[in-house]
């Protein structure tokens, strides 16, 4: 089978409007009697849920959470992008597309990206209409931060909370249909496998998980934006309850798999404390506006510091090693998070990682000189003359406690330290995946009728993924392309009339996921399903991480599938099937991580280049920098599921670069 | 990241089957438990003893363990959340506690939030007061006008953010003697007051929200000011009193 991207004719900027103006519509009165399954209700389920109904489409919503404002969405701390140019810095919408496809170390299409770059303007309008409080200066206009990878301000924000803010917005949006009776809600239901009829998909099984119940949910298209699989890593920054089972079971069922090996570490997070650890929290990357990242010069002052004998306030200027300063001047601590991750395991595999946890894995982020800068621009400002050491830090400390406040005592509250006295410690934890469900320019997958939208898919960030995209890319497709790409194909459906779950496929489907259930259920084995979730984390973080290699990922693959193996002899699931039931819960999505996994490693073995965060020892260059090779992977690998991961089928859908050109990326 | 002493706990949790059941404290003895630990954590390992033994683990809500998604929901040494200030439960580390202490953990409980099972109850009665009226009534059309075309004095905008900072967890109403709703309302009614954009439908916004919670069982407020105090998010009682005035405005001039 050969994959169509189905990318409009004409020139870039022409593309999307082109498209728009040809593509078939459906009259409201038809609208009325077509009926559209999303999953997820985060930024990009949310905001799809809420444009279909208000367009007149019958929505059935389902989220996992107890409602839908608990998406995963909520977490995302530093801001969003928009081309809208509003600091006068020379950005535009050409600009923020060439950011993104360089930034994705030109691993994505062209034509998605652009899209993604033209409507980005038109969420933040359509946000600040809904009443989303981003922040705003004295004059009372909307305030921008910068993110890494760019040298514009374009990133809009509210506090350390802009997900939390955003995702509210698409909620109250999603709330008025609700009231409407436009969006059915199904709230603590997770959704265990979809029905394809005739080749299209057609509606899915859902469990109930306060009752157990299996339910038949039919539809004329379904939209997954069930998020990202990062949990396939057991620690990471993601929800505990952030899973791969939509779009695992959605592979299964023929929608192809694409570019599972990239996978987002993000250089600032709260670094790992212990065993007893269950996740990891991210530091937002705006902090590298302000932090300064470093280690110590010397090897016996790491060591002292991570025995507790030296404090890093007592390390003089000149025995810090500002490394993303020193290797890339121009772009400094704002470098992309891929290069910042790595050298910070750079650093620390040399040894001079500054916590004392098992693998003295940690490096500063430190405020201190600006809360200087800041105290003397306050002082100046206030007209304070002469102003003491101790009245500029306080003043600094209060502009960094207005910017920073939350994370900050996030920080403290999870570390015990005080980050305005003393640096932080961070270190790269894995936070995002830019794989997802291959799609086409309309957002569906290559199952008719079964669309992916927001982390779900792996359309717009390539190999790497900007700070502040992912809440761009989200609500973009959501609110702005999915809502005109699906009527194009609803509108053959408007004499379909409803689609009955008494169907055979639907009978089979829900069979499938009972025995499933039951499998699990009575297996009377003697580990709980953590043990396993551990142990594929660690598999997954030390052979298909940061550094990976033939080696490593041949390994991987061979004890992933051992693992899968124990998984089903020796998993013990306590309770019943009927009734609400956690483990089972955790059980089914740890069942789909340990076949994802396996696919993720063959995917980063295949892929005989670095690009992005996919880092391969042996394509480098003399500096240690990401070799890419473009003459050979040039292409987004789509698997196709044939019965096993290890039997999947690899489909190259090339990427074509009419409008860039590739280059190395360099932030030097 | 320090190698403290280890906490050896005993745990009182609250047991119940599902909601018709009749529920009861168990009684759990718990070692070795790092401070560096956050509670869920603790409980995470009470749950895999408990597995370990063929026992049935302890159900509690969680997602994000980051203190924003609202998911958790405990009520612990007689307080939601706990005993330190604006965290949440999952935000709260075993260094809170001491060696050899005894820990009281049960659901948040109010009429209207029933137990689901065990630690986990139902507060869908908030998504319910937000239907009412959690809304401005705009469409995503695309064409709404610029961004930048109303500015927002940044006071207003600010306070406004300082509301819409509720993340729905339910603890003001856990701690209210009358199992009120007011902070929570009063937070979302508070956010769109402030701004240009939530003037069109103010007027029925609270009314109809004031409404729907009391529909759903919520109490009165009688001003106790214990919602503030747990408030996780630090959403001040303030709120109640902008909330009030906009509703006594509302009935008068309808
Ligand atoms: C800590 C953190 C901070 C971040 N900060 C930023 C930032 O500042 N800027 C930025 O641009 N990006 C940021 N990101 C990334 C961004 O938040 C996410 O990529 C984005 O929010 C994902 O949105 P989504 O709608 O695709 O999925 P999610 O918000 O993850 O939503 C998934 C939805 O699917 C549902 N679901 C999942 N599986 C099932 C199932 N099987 N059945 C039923 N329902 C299911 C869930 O209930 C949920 O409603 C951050 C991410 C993290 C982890
Ligand atoms: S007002 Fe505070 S306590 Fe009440 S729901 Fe909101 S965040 Fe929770
Ligand atoms: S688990 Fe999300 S706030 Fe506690």
């Amino acid at each position: 089978m050969s994959l169509d991207s189905k990318i409009p004719e004409g020139p870039l900027k022409d593309k999307w409007t082109n498209y728009k103006n040809n593509i078939n519509l459906v009259n409201p009165a038809n609208k009325r009697n077509i009926d559209v399954i999303v999953v997820g209700t985060g930024l990009a389920g949310g905001s799809a849920a809420a444009t279909l109904a208000e367009l007149g489409y019958n929505v059935k919503a389902f989220c996992y959470q107890d409602s839908p404002r608990r998406a995963h969405s909520i977490a995302a701390q530093g801001g969003i992008n928009a081309a809208k140019n509003y600091q006068g810095d020379g950005d535009s919408t050409y600009r923020l597309f060439y950011d993104t496809i360089k930034g994705g170390d030109y691993r994505s299409r062209e034509a998605n990206v652009y899209r993604l770059a033209e409507v980005s303007t038109n969420i933040i309008d359509q946000c600040v209409a809904q009443g989303v409080p981003f922040a705003r200066d004295y004059g009372g206009l909307l305030d921008n931060r910068s993110f890494g990878g760019v040298l514009v301000s374009r990133t809009f924000y509210a506090k350390g909370q802009t997900g939390q803010q955003l995702l509210l917005g698409a909620y109250s949006a999603m709330n008025r249909q609700i009231a409407k009776g436009k969006i059915q809600m199904y709230n603590r239901h997770e959704m265990v496998d979809v029905v394809i009829v005739d080749g299209k998909a057609r509606g899915i099984i859902a469990r109930n998980l306060v009752t157990g119940e299996i339910e038949r949910h039919s539809a004329h298209a379904v939209v997954l934006g069930t998020g990202g699989y990062g949990n396939v890593f057991f620690l990471s920054t993601n929800a505990m309850g952030s899973n791969v089972t939509a779009a695992w079971k959605a592979h299964k069922k023929g929608a192809f798999f694409a570019n599972p090996c990239y996978t987002q570490i993000h250089p600032t997070c709260i670094p790992v404390h212990g065993t007893q650890q269950s996740k990891l929290t991210l530091m937002s990357e705006s902090l590298r506006n302000d932090g300064r990242i470093w280690v110590p010069k010397n090897l016996k002052d790491a060591e002292a510091v991570r025995n507790g004998s030296l404090k890093p306030t007592d390390i003089k200027e000149e025995d810090r090693d500002y490394y993303l300063e020193r290797r890339y001047p121009s772009f400094g601590n704002l470098v992309p998070r891929d290069v910042a991750s790595r050298a910070a395991k750079e650093r620390c595999d040399a040894g001079y990682g500054v916590v004392a946890n098992d693998t003295n894995e940690g490096v500063f982020l430190d405020f201190a000189a600006a809360i200087q800068r800041y105290g003397k621009e306050e002082a100046l400002v206030k007209g304070i003359s002469n102003p003491s050491k101790e009245e500029i830090t306080s003043l600094g400390e209060k502009v960094i406690e207005t910017k920073y406040g939350n994370l900050f005592d996030m920080y403290k509250q999870i570390t015990n330290d005080n980050p305005y006295k003393t640096p932080m410690r961070i270190y790269p934890a894995v936070h995002y995946t830019m794989g997802g469900l291959w799609v086409d320019y309309n957002l569906m997958t290559n199952v008719e009728g079964m669309y992916a939208i927001g982390e779900a898919n792996f359309s717009d960030h390539g190999a790497n993924r900007l700070g502040a995209s992912a809440l761009m890319q989200g609500l973009a497709d959501g609110y702005f392309v999915l809502p005109y790409t699906i009527g194009d194909y609803l509108a053959n459906d408007i004499r379909t009339g409803k689609i009955s779950t008494d169907l055979p496929e639907f009978e089979a489907a829900e069979k499938k996921a009972k025995d499933e259930i039951n499998k699990l259920i009575n297996n009377n084995g003697t580990k709980p399903v953590d043990y396993f979730h551990k142990k594929l984390g660690l598999i997954m973080w030390n052979k298909v991480g940061m550094a990976r290699t033939t080696e490593g990922l041949n390994e991987a693959i061979s004890e992933i599938a051992a693992l899968r193996e124990e998984f089903y002899k020796e998993v013990r699931v306590p309770g019943e099937a009927d009734e609400l039931n956690q483990e089972l819960e955790k059980a089914g999505r740890v069942a789909d991580f340990l076949e994802l996994g396996e696919l993720f490693a063959r995917d980063a073995l295949e892929r005989e280049e670095s690009c992005g965060g996919h880092f391969r020892e042996e394509y480098k260059t003399e500096e240690g920098e990401a070799l890419r090779r473009d003459d050979e992977f040039a292409y987004v690998s789509a698997w196709e599921y044939t019965g096993k991961p290890s039997e999947a089928i690899l489909h190259k859908d090339k990427l074509e670069f009419e409008n860039v050109e590739l280059k190395t990326r360099s932030y030097k | 990241m320090s190698a403290a002493k280890k906490l050896n706990l005993t745990l009182k949790v609250w047991r119940q089957k599902n909601g018709n059941a009749k529920g009861n404290l168990e009684t759990y003895p718990l070692n070795d438990i790092s401070p560096d630990s956050s509670f869920l954590e603790m409980l995470d390992i009470l749950n895999n003893e408990l597995i370990n033994k063929g026992e049935s683990p302890v159900v509690f809500d969680h997602d994000c363990r980051e203190g924003i998604c609202g998911s958790c929901s405990l009520y612990i040494n007689g307080e939601p959340h706990g005993p330190a200030r604006l965290v949440t439960t999952c935000q709260l580390h075993m260094r809170s506690f001491k060696d050899g202490e005894t820990i009281y953990i049960e659901p948040f409980r109010a009429k209207a939030f029933p137990v689901i099972k065990d630690l986990m109850v139902d507060r869908s009665a908030f998504d319910r007061i937000q239907h009412a009226g959690g809304y401005i009534s705009v469409n995503t059309s695309g064409n709404t006008q610029d961004a930048n075309a109303i500015p927002i004095e940044k006071e207003n905008a600010d306070e406004a953010f300082y509301s819409a900072a509720c993340i729905g967890c339910g603890a003001c109403v856990a701690a209210c003697k009358n199992a009120s709703a007011s902070l929570f309302v009063a937070a979302k009614v508070s956010q769109y007051t402030l701004l240009p954009q939530g003037q069109v439908e103010a007027k029925d916004r609270v009314l109809n929200m004031v409404k729907q919670a009391e529909k759903e069982g919520f109490g009165p407020c009688s001003n106790t000011g214990a919602c503030e105090v747990e408030c996780p998010k630090g959403i001040s009682i303030e709120n109640i009193a902008r909330m009030n005035r906009e509703y006594l405005s509302a009935t008068i001039s309808k």
